[in-house]
């Protein structure tokens, strides 16, 4: 009986049409782009917890590479005898050191993006182009004899086409930037991409980040940088350079780490 | 394997070499060569996709509508080069990074989808995991052959590993610097290329766009 519906049966049917009938064409179409589909998302999601292990363990080799470069920081490693950086939380809404959650065990990654952890900005807050600020974020502490020594904030926001990831360092006074280490970015190959150059970041060592009453006063010009808080531009990657001094200027705000800045300055661990 | 079928693997080694004799997937040979471990790793990388996109394509030959057919092709390739990617980049992390851009332009490595049109719409699934899986292993004889002129000559290296005493280093072998430059592996090329053809004439193609000016017309006028 032909009305009896029988998975097989169309099945067969299927594979008997023309080749170059409409439902035939459709369906083998869709067939493959599924299984292709299929294939393509299980691989990346079984993998994904691997490839992000690689990521990490590369950010942390990154951190350890622009510590040991900073000048003098060997010294203050051998004065206090620590080996590690000081790691802590820091609430952005109340600019206050967070003692609710485990530094160690934070996501800084997931907590950007996820609704419950993170808060909208509005347009004219938003001048790195991230969307929503975490509510926690890492902050890395050094410090010397002679006090605090080192301040490395994890900095992100969008270049010209893709998110740029840095660590920016701040020595001791809080207000001249000690190093910037750009660990990730999409930028054009080539052009963009420079901003990864090592010359490139060095520059951005011994300038002043903020004035005297903490406005954010760094940024990147075109041609050749006059003063002590302008840095050479790139060019050709005139708009990941732009986004990078954005970047900087949103975190070291009112909306980003500013506050804790000020606080952490006034003396004393807010 | 029958004689026939074992010609499928082997032809493609020297006879009809896919980089040599149809100067097919040039751009990746030349990008990735300046060490035997990165041209190791893509020709592998190529070599895996190669054979399972022939096998899949000739699996669903009979049942591909041919206004659609490239489209599929491609959608076939490109799901297996994102898989190669992906498992390179949980399992070789830093191979990965040297590798950069070049394991997923595989998707528009002309062998691939040369081999999927010309032989695996058109043959069984057997043969055409022999050819895929031949033409793999005729890309990679050549990548490895000009990676250990360029690493050897380059770097005195094979590798990595050191051969030659550098002269920085208080040895005798000053680096050839131009043997690491992307021109080197055109001139390595195009001279492997001429030795074949002057060793095997049958290999030299017929020119194209014959001159037919022979005076004859002037001397009509």
């Amino acid at each position: 009986m032909a009305d009896v519906f029988s998975p097989f049966e169309v099945w067969r049917r299927f594979l008997a049409l023309p080749n170059d009938s409409r439902g035939k064409t459709l369906g083998v179409a869709f067939g493959v782009a599924l299984v292709a589909a299929m294939a393509v998302s299980v691989t990346s999601v079984a993998l994904k917890p691997r490839q992000q292990a690689h990521l990490d363990a590369l950010r942390e080799a990154q951190l350890a590479g622009m510590i040991a470069t900073l000048p003098g920081l060997g010294d203050i490693l051998r004065e206090t005898g620590a080996e590690t950086l000081e790691t802590v939380l820091v609430d952005l809404r109340t600019s206050l050191i967070s003692e609710a959650a485990d530094p160690q065990g934070f996501d800084f990654l997931a907590a950007q993006t996820d609704p419950a952890q993170s808060t909208a900005l509005s347009s004219e807050q938003d001048i790195a182009g991230i969307g929503r600020r975490p509510d926690l974020a890492p902050v890395y502490l050094l410090s010397g004899q002679e006090g605090l020594a080192l301040v490395v904030l994890p900095v992100y926001g969008t270049g010209y086409q893709s998110t740029i990831r840095a660590y920016l360092a701040l020595s001791g006074d809080l207000t001249t930037v000690a190093g910037l280490s750009i660990y990730e970015q999409g930028e054009t190959p080539g052009l963009g991409s420079r901003i990864t150059d090592p010359v490139w970041q060095g520059l951005w060592a011994g300038k002043q980040a903020l004035s005297p009453v903490g406005e954010v006063v760094i940024r990147v010009v075109r041609g050749t940088a006059q003063g002590p808080s302008e840095v050479d531009g790139i060019s050709g990657a005139t708009r990941s350079t732009t986004g990078v001094t954005r970047l900087v200027a949103f975190w070291l705000g009112a909306e980003g780490y500013g506050p804790f800045l000020s606080a952490l300055k006034a003396g004393g661990r807010p | 394997m029958t004689p026939e079928h074992r010609k499928y693997l082997t032809a493609p080694l020297i006879d009809s070499n896919p980089v040599t004799l149809q100067i097919l997937g040039i751009c990746s040979a030349l990008a990735v060569t300046t060490s035997m471990a990165t041209a190791l790793t893509m020709s592998i990388a190529l070599t895996v996709v190669l054979t399972a996109a022939s096998a899949l394509i000739s699996l669903i030959r009979r049942h591909l509508p041919s206004s659609i057919r490239l489209v599929l092709q491609i959608t076939i390739i490109a799901a297996l080069v994102i898989v190669a990617d992906q498992i390179l980049r949980a399992y070789a992390f830093e191979m990965s990074q040297r590798l950069s851009v070049f394991v997923g332009l595989i998707v528009t490595n002309c062998i691939v989808l040369g081999r999927a049109e010309t032989f695996a719409m058109r043959n069984p699934v057997w043969p055409s995991i022999l050819d895929g899986l031949g033409n793999g292993l005729g890309y990679s004889l050549v990548l490895m052959i000009v990676a250990a002129l360029r690493e050897g000559f380059g770097a005195g290296a094979l590798f990595g590993v050191q051969l030659l005493p550098l002269a920085s280093e208080g040895g005798w072998f000053t680096p050839l610097g131009f043997m690491l430059l992307a021109p080197s592996a055109f001139f390595i090329l195009g001279l492997m290329i001429w030795a074949l053809r002057t060793g095997r004439p049958a290999q030299i193609e017929p020119d194209a766009f014959p001159r037919n000016d022979t005076g004859a017309e002037e001397a009509g006028r």
